[in-house]
């Protein structure tokens, strides 16, 4: 199909109803709401339903009960949309219930501003609510990746009976980019008719239901709930290398618009025969460590240089998994500001020992 | 003549059936269930009119009520 | 002679033993809606949502679908399964700290966007299962754990009448009050149990039956003493009775139309 010019969120909506979800509860937040204004458009062309929640609460909880039907379902909002969400995402996961949740990050903490951000990555990898449990998230740095990750959102979503986030931000939201819907190939909607809620007609009554009382039990289902992330993380980390003239001495470590920018960066400096290379992490959750480990391993890699649009979160993960071994430089901006290739171009600069970081003349 | 089958290990013991009755012709036992509750019973089945009120209000559903006969309802339920 | 039974456990109710108090009239409210489940034939397209509060465990009781909601959460629930499901019955279950306090919002969108589900509303002027807190329910002077010199209603404010919070939105609804303390009211909130499952299934309206119930554990009371309780303090506050219907409504537009 010929590429089709959109807006991030538009896109994100379009991409859901390809992958066969029509059932859509949301709620208006800045810089995602034109996910909703869409789908309020095109999801009653396929039969679908579209409804605008009282709050972002409602429209989480919503997705709890549509969930429990077995039919693809969905929801997006924005940083503190997210955290009204928080409860409800506990809730489903421990009741394994697949669906898409999608966060177009924004500026925080508090009401924060409307501009980019990565500032909720440890919300998305770490602590999207209480109790011990994850959500599988991909983060996209184009509106394509966009498309495609939320595309195969519903099947991992299915493969794992597990909540996906996409981590996008108010620039992939916002901005237009060609697109191609059919570069993904979905998956056939999975039979949830053992457990699913609908209707006790032939069988026993299906409970969905997250209280367990009896320590034990709830011990037991802890232990499923580890288990199916031992799963994920060994079957779902994605990662992509970018740039390098080979033997790269400085390993970026970048995700999302970060990462698009940071690619700018690498590109500007191998021009001048500096060897540096960008490690984009593309999923957040499993953390693709295996990947990292390897390329930070690498003898000719001498420190690292992690840049977010953040006070630096994913930092934490990648001195996590590369054990400290080398040194790990922060470079942020936040607020909204998404950093420009140069400043991240003299971050390096300042990093790298001073007869290579002088730039030629 | 209505026979009222109350279920002694379901009773808890809570007496609205006694209170509900307008015959009053429920009682409590002086045994006690396997629950610890004296039970609900009847002790004077033959003035039972069939009328369901004890089963009407028992929270338990530890009350059945039979009748034999082309019984008169007093009121839908 | 060949003995009829005139009444039995229904079918939608499981054989299990409640987990409820002696003389706590949430059995018999249970008992009702699977009455209505059976004699209306909808078991086997029935979900039932029941948050938290001392009917969580519902789904154990019942003989059909269910789901265990957050806290006040029941109406999204139920909303969400019912707009991508709507050949299902579905209801919730819900205690008066769950609906009139943590779960308001959810139930003021829930009826003002006229969403074609049932709900149980339990009102016992109490928190049961956390062991007897006050409840948005609670009566004037009425004395709780959090409210050991009674309830003050300078600092408490007063009691909230959900039938009649809900019955002022303009959205054709089906909202009643009736009560489990007494045969004869169990007999009239019977009837409006299963009109309002009546009005779901022709998805005519919103509907929301509030029970006055007892909680004789938490008032510390007999069962018995508990439904006098009931009976002289709760009723005159919480009148019984159907407060709104969707014909009525119908009616009002005309007149307000012209």
């Amino acid at each position: 199909m010929a590429k089709k010019l959109m807006k991030g969120n538009e896109a994100i909506g379009e991409a859901a109803i390809r992958a066969g979800s029509k059932y859509y509860f949301a709620y208006p937040i800045t810089p995602q709401t034109e996910v909703a204004e869409y789908l309020a458009r095109r999801l009653p062309e396929v039969d679908g339903v579209f409804l605008q929640a009282e709050s972002e609460l409602g429209a989480s909880n919503m997705i709890f009960g549509a969930a429990s039907s077995g039919k693809r379902v969905f929801t997006s909002s924005s940083s503190p949309g997210i955290s009204l969400m928080s409860e409800a995402l506990s809730y489903i996961t421990c009741a394994e219930l697949p669906c898409v949740f999608i966060n177009v990050c924004r500026a925080g903490p508090g009401l924060g501003g409307i501009l980019p951000s990565q500032g909720d990555y440890m919300q998305a990898t770490h602590a999207s609510g209480h109790g011990d449990f994850h959500l599988l998230v991909l983060a996209p740095s184009t509106v394509q990746e966009a498309v495609e990750h939320m595309m195969q959102a519903f099947d991992l979503a299915d493969k794992y009976r597990n909540p996906v986030m996409i981590f996008a931000d108010g620039l992939i939201g916002q901005m237009m980019e060609p697109v191609d819907f059919d570069a993904v190939k979905v998956g056939k909607p999975a039979d949830h008719s053992d457990w699913a809620t609908t209707g006790a007609k032939g069988r026993a009554p299906h409970i969905v239901k997250t209280l367990y009382l009896n320590p034990l039990d709830n011990e037991k289902h802890n232990h499923h709930l580890a288990e199916k992330y031992a799963r994920m993380d060994k079957a779902e980390q994605r990662s992509e290398m970018y740039g390098g003239l080979g033997k790269p001495e400085l390993l970026i470590t970048a995700f999302g618009t970060s990462a698009r920018v940071c690619k700018t960066a690498v590109d500007m400096l191998n021009a001048e025969g500096i060897d540096v290379a960008l490690f984009r992490p593309i999923s957040l959750y499993p953390f693709p460590k295996v990947a990292l480990a390897k390329e930070a391993g690498k003898a000719h890699v001498k420190q690292l240089l992690s840049v977010e649009m953040s006070s630096g979160q994913m930092i934490e993960d990648v001195r996590l998994y590369t054990k400290d071994a080398k040194p790990v430089h922060f470079f942020g901006r936040h607020g909204g500001i998404v950093p420009s290739p140069e400043e991240v171009v003299d971050a390096i600069r300042k990093i790298l020992p001073k007869k290579k970081a002088a730039a030629k003349k | 003549m209505p026979l009222v089958t109350i279920k002694p290990e379901v009773c808890k013991g809570c007496e609205l059936c006694v209170q509900a009755c307008p015959q009053e012709i429920i009682t409590m036992a002086d045994t006690i269930n396997t629950k610890g509750y004296f039970y609900a019973k009847v002790f004077d089945q033959p003035r039972c009119i069939g009328c369901r009120l004890c089963a009407i209000t028992c929270p338990d559903v530890a009350i059945d009520v039979q009748v034999n006969a082309v019984q008169y309802q007093y009121f839908p339920y | 002679m060949a003995q009829h039974t005139i009444f039995c456990r229904p079918e939608s109710m499981t054989d299990a033993t409640t987990h409820y108090c002696p003389g706590c009239t949430h059995g018999i409210i249970h008992r009702m809606v699977a009455e209505s489940l059976d004699e209306l034939g909808l078991r086997e397209k029935a979900c039932g949502v029941a948050p938290v509060g001392c009917s969580v465990l519902a789904y154990n009781y019942f003989n059909c679908d269910f789901l265990e909601a957050a806290h006040g959460r029941a109406p999204a629930f139920a909303v969400g399964l019912k707009r991508v499901s709507p050949e299902m019955t579905v209801f919730t279950y819900q205690g008066d700290g769950d609906l009139a306090s943590i779960g308001t919002n959810e139930i003021l969108h829930a009826a003002n966007r006229g969403e074609k589900i049932t709900v149980i509303f339990v009102n016992n002027a109490i928190y049961g299962m956390t062991g007897g807190q006050m409840a948005p329910t609670t009566l004037p002077g009425q004395i709780t754990t959090t409210s050991p010199t009674g309830r003050d209603v300078n600092t408490a404010g007063w009691p909230i009448r959900m039938r009649e919070l809900l019955s002022t939105l303009r959205t054709p609804a089906y909202i009643a009050r009736g009560s489990s303390h007494s045969p004869q009211w169990v007999i009239r909130t019977k009837q409006y149990i299963k009109k309002a499952f009546e009005y779901q299934e022709a998805n005519r309206c919103f509907s929301l039956i509030e029970v006055l119930s007892t909680c004789p554990t938490n008032w510390g009371m007999t069962p018995t003493e508990s439904t006098k309780w009931l009976a002289d303090n709760m009723i005159p506050y919480y009148p019984l009775g159907e407060l709104k219907t969707p014909d009525e409504d119908d009616a009002l537009v005309g007149k307000m139309l012209g």
